[in-house]
This record gives C-alpha cells, sequence and structure tokens, in this order.
C-alpha cells in the first residue's frame, strides 16, 4: 500500500513539474512576442483603413483616436467595437465603423467602412466572410473591384429603394448566381450610414479615451 | 547512427511510410488547407518545424517520464511547442498567420505529431528523432504541396496565389497566372477536391510501387520475390 502511494506521489509530482515547466515556457514567450503581435496587428488595421480613407483624409493618429460603440441593431454587432476617428487640422473628416452583415450565404459577413462627415462612403471593405470561394467571394476586393461600387454613394443621393441589388430594383450590379452575398452587404451598409446618420455628432465628439480593441471579425474566425 | 541509418530516416519519411499518402494521418490540415500551394506549404512547414522539436525535446527527457502519464507529458510538450509557433507567427508572419487561422492550433491535435513522438522519439536518441520528425513533416509537407498545387491549377488557374502573405509584399508579382482568364472549377477548391486529389495521389504512388515490382520481377534476379514494398503499398 505504502510502495502505491509513494509512486503515485511520484508521478503526481513528475506531472506538476512538467506542467510547471511548459507554463514557464509559454509565459515568457507571450512577453518577448507581445509588444511584435501588437505592432503588426495595428499594421494590419492600418492598411485596411488606408485602404478606406485617403491618407489626404487625415494628419491625425487613426489607430489612437477611437471611440467604443456598444452593440447596435444597426450595425448588427453583438459586442462593444471601436470607430476609429479621422481628424484634419483637428476637424472631423471621416470616421471607420466595423459592421456585421448577419445574412449572408454562410453566415455573417464582418465589413469595415469609412464614412465622410457630409456622409458620402470614403469606401468598404471586407474583413471576413465565409461565402462559397469562386461564386460569392467577388465581394472580396482582390476577387473583383465590385466592393468599390460604394465608394462615393451617400444617402443624401440614393433613396432607401435604391440600397437594393438591380435585381430588387436597386442601384447596386450582382453577378448570377449569387444574389444573397451583395443583397447582405448592400442591406448592412446602408444600415450602417443610418447609423451615422442618427449618432454623427456622438462619432465625432473629442474623447480622451483611448482603448485598443481587435477589430471585431478576428479572433472569431 | 550512421549515414545510411539517417538516409533510412528520410527515405520512410518522404516515400516509404509517407504520413500523408501511405499512412493516411494528418488529413484534417491536409484536406482542409490545401487548396492553394502557399497555405498548404506554410501549414506543412509549421508542422514540421513542431514535429521536429517535439521529436528532439522528447527525447531526451524520455527516461525521466513514467509510462502511465507519457501522453499527457508529450501532448504538453507539444501544445507548448505548437503555441510558441503560433505567437512567433502572430509576431512576425501576421498575413500569413490570418489565413490559417484555426489550424495552427489544431497542430495539436494532429495524430501524425503524437504518433512520431509515441513511437520514434520515445524510443530513440535525441538526433536521430528530430531528423525523423523533420523527415516525416517535409515527408507530409510534399504531399500537401503536390495537393495544393493541383487543386489551384484546376480550381483557379494560379499558382502560388497570396504568396505575398508569406514573403512579404516584395513577392506580389510572383504569381503564377497558369491559365489565363480561367473561369475557375468550384469543385477542386472545396472539400471534395481534396479527397479527389488525395485519391489520385495515392493511387499514383501504388502504381509507381506495382511497376517498380514488376520489374524487379521481369529481371532474371536470384530471388524471383517481388519487393515487399509492393504488398505493404
Amino acid at each position: 500500500m505504502k510502495r502505491i502511494a509513494r509512486s503515485t506521489l511520484q508521478t503526481a509530482i513528475n506531472l506538476v513539474f512538467f506542467a510547471v515547466l511548459a507554463t514557464a515556457i509559454l509565459a515568457s514567450v507571450f512577453f518577448l512576442t507581445r509588444d511584435a503581435i501588437k505592432k503588426s496587428e495595428e499594421a494590419e488595421k492600418m492598411k485596411l483603413i488606408n485602404q478606406i480613407v485617403p491618407s489626404t483624409l487625415f494628419d491625425n493618429n487613426i489607430i489612437k483616436d477611437t471611440l467604443t460603440i456598444p452593440a447596435n441593431e444597426l450595425l448588427g454587432t453583438e459586442d462593444n467595437t471601436l470607430a476609429y476617428r479621422a481628424r484634419l487640422k483637428g476637424e472631423p473628416s471621416a470616421v471607420v465603423l466595423e459592421s456585421i452583415a448577419p445574412d449572408g450565404f454562410s453566415g455573417r459577413i464582418w465589413l469595415i467602412l469609412a464614412v465622410r462627415a457630409n456622409g458620402e462612403l470614403a469606401g468598404v471593405r471586407v474583413v471576413t466572410h465565409k461565402e462559397t470561394p469562386g461564386l460569392g467571394d467577388y465581394i472580396e476586393l482582390p476577387k473583383s473591384p465590385w466592393i468599390k461600387n460604394f465608394d462615393g454613394k451617400s444617402r443624401a443621393g440614393y433613396k432607401d429603394a435604391d440600397w437594393k441589388v438591380k435585381k430588387d430594383g436597386g442601384q447596386f450590379d450582382y453577378m448570377a448566381g449569387a444574389t444573397i452575398t451583395p443583397r447582405a452587404v448592400v442591406k448592412a451598409v446602408n444600415k450602417a450610414l443610418v447609423y451615422f446618420e442618427q449618432n454623427r455628432d456622438k462619432l465625432f465628439a473629442p474623447s480622451p479615451q483611448q482603448s485598443p480593441r481587435p477589430l471585431a471579425g478576428e479572433g472569431k474566425l | 547512427m550512421n549515414l545510411q541509418e539517417y538516409k533510412d530516416i528520410f527515405y520512410n519519411g518522404l516515400w516509404k511510410q509517407n504520413p500523408g499518402i501511405v499512412q493516411l494521418l494528418g488529413l484534417c490540415p491536409l484536406l482542409a488547407v490545401s487548396s492553394t500551394v502557399v497555405n498548404a506549404v506554410s501549414l506543412g512547414l509549421a508542422t514540421s518545424l513542431v514535429m521536429a522539436l517535439s521529436n528532439l525535446s522528447i527525447a531526451p527527457i524520455r527516461s525521466y517520464v513514467p509510462n502511465e502519464i507519457r501522453i499527457p507529458v508529450f501532448i504538453l510538450i507539444i501544445a507548448v511547442l505548437v503555441t510558441v509557433v503560433q505567437y512567433l507567427m502572430n509576431a512576425y508572419m501576421y498575413g500569413l498567420y490570418v489565413v490559417l487561422g484555426i489550424f495552427i492550433p489544431l497542430i495539436v491535435t494532429n495524430c501524425i505529431v503524437l504518433a512520431r513522438v509515441e513511437a520514434f522519439a520515445s524510443k530513440n536518441s535525441a538526433l536521430p528523432s528530430a531528423m525523423d520528425g523533420l523527415a516525416m513533416g517535409l515527408g507530409l509537407t510534399a504531399v500537401l504541396g503536390v495537393l495544393g498545387a493541383m487543386r489551384e491549377v484546376i480550381g483557379k488557374g494560379t499558382l502560388f496565389s497570396g504568396i505575398d502573405l508569406a514573403l512579404g509584399d516584395m513577392a506580389q508579382g510572383w504569381v503564377l497566372h497558369i491559365i489565363p482568364d480561367y473561369k475557375g472549377f468550384l469543385i477542386a477548391i472545396l472539400p471534395p477536391g481534396a479527397f479527389i486529389g488525395l485519391g489520385l495521389l495515392i493511387a499514383g504512388r501504388n502504381w509507381l510501387n506495382l511497376r517498380a515490382a514488376q520489374k524487379a520481377r521481369s529481371k532474371p534476379a536470384p530471388t524471383p520475390l517481388a519487393s515487399p514494398e509492393a504488398a505493404q503499398g
């Protein structure tokens, strides 16, 4: 009996030793790579933002000038997201919003869109989606320029009925065989613009709050 | 360990006991990420690195690990190594990290890693074990690469698309458009394409083996037996 107890104890100590060692290694690698990870995530975010906000529109540090937006039905978000504010000589020029189209062909489509201060879209990009490769994925820029249709559009120029694909009587092109995907994106962009109209002043209000958080799409792959 | 034994280790990993088309282990990433060459080879190399490191680190401590808890300890070490690789990719190859996504942490559950630790590293010394991990990993990478090339050319008409994610912006122009103005062949990109492609690769390997065996038989050799490989393949 005593021998069994001793060997059990030895085995347990052995396992604990390896667990502690593993934790120590992981913790040190985590601290060693933490800054580099943060830097590459910010660089990636900046790359996306640069694509949709022309560099002539801002002179501030967009990544740091953020506003936390609580979950919102118009944006399709179920969690806090960040809005990035572009300012030129202190004057608000554009805001970058995250939005989720809940009704894609294969689930959600994460979007990022930049709205100029006058309510015009500066650009829209798809961050993550699971649409069928080769069919619904033309909403991605590398696959097709379709997403650039949104550039310069606004709710002042297009009425609600225009914010639909042409098949449904709206103004937006689509590709035959994949209508559900663009329908979801167009609807989500329109709703995000409605959100912008309703919250314009709040979005551009200067706020000292600076709490960088990853884009909603990341980590939910 | 002499040179011949190292040669055997590599011959086993790359051809005779190839994890992808002979042992058929580690199919989860094989089928999921082999839609392009770049994705396939990147995950293959990450897996090879983990396999070499896990064999290398487990072989020296094999006598200190009690038999009853060897599996949890091995898995713990593999999980640590995979997480380290994941941190490094997140920090220095962000684009690729996003593309491979969930499949990097899933290397832990890839049975080929534990299989080599259990079958080789727990019985051999450090250096041959590391070589075994590397050889098996490279064998898997080769299969992944060929499968990725097949699926990408047939499915999209390109080769090396997305290479800039792995090698940086300077590689942006390296994408080859094998078939210009190709409309694409969807099934090759979707999971069934991976199964069909893998089946063709296995068939191809068996055909090569059979042909080699027939050649050996038709020759007036002192031992007219077919090579043992033919029966096995």
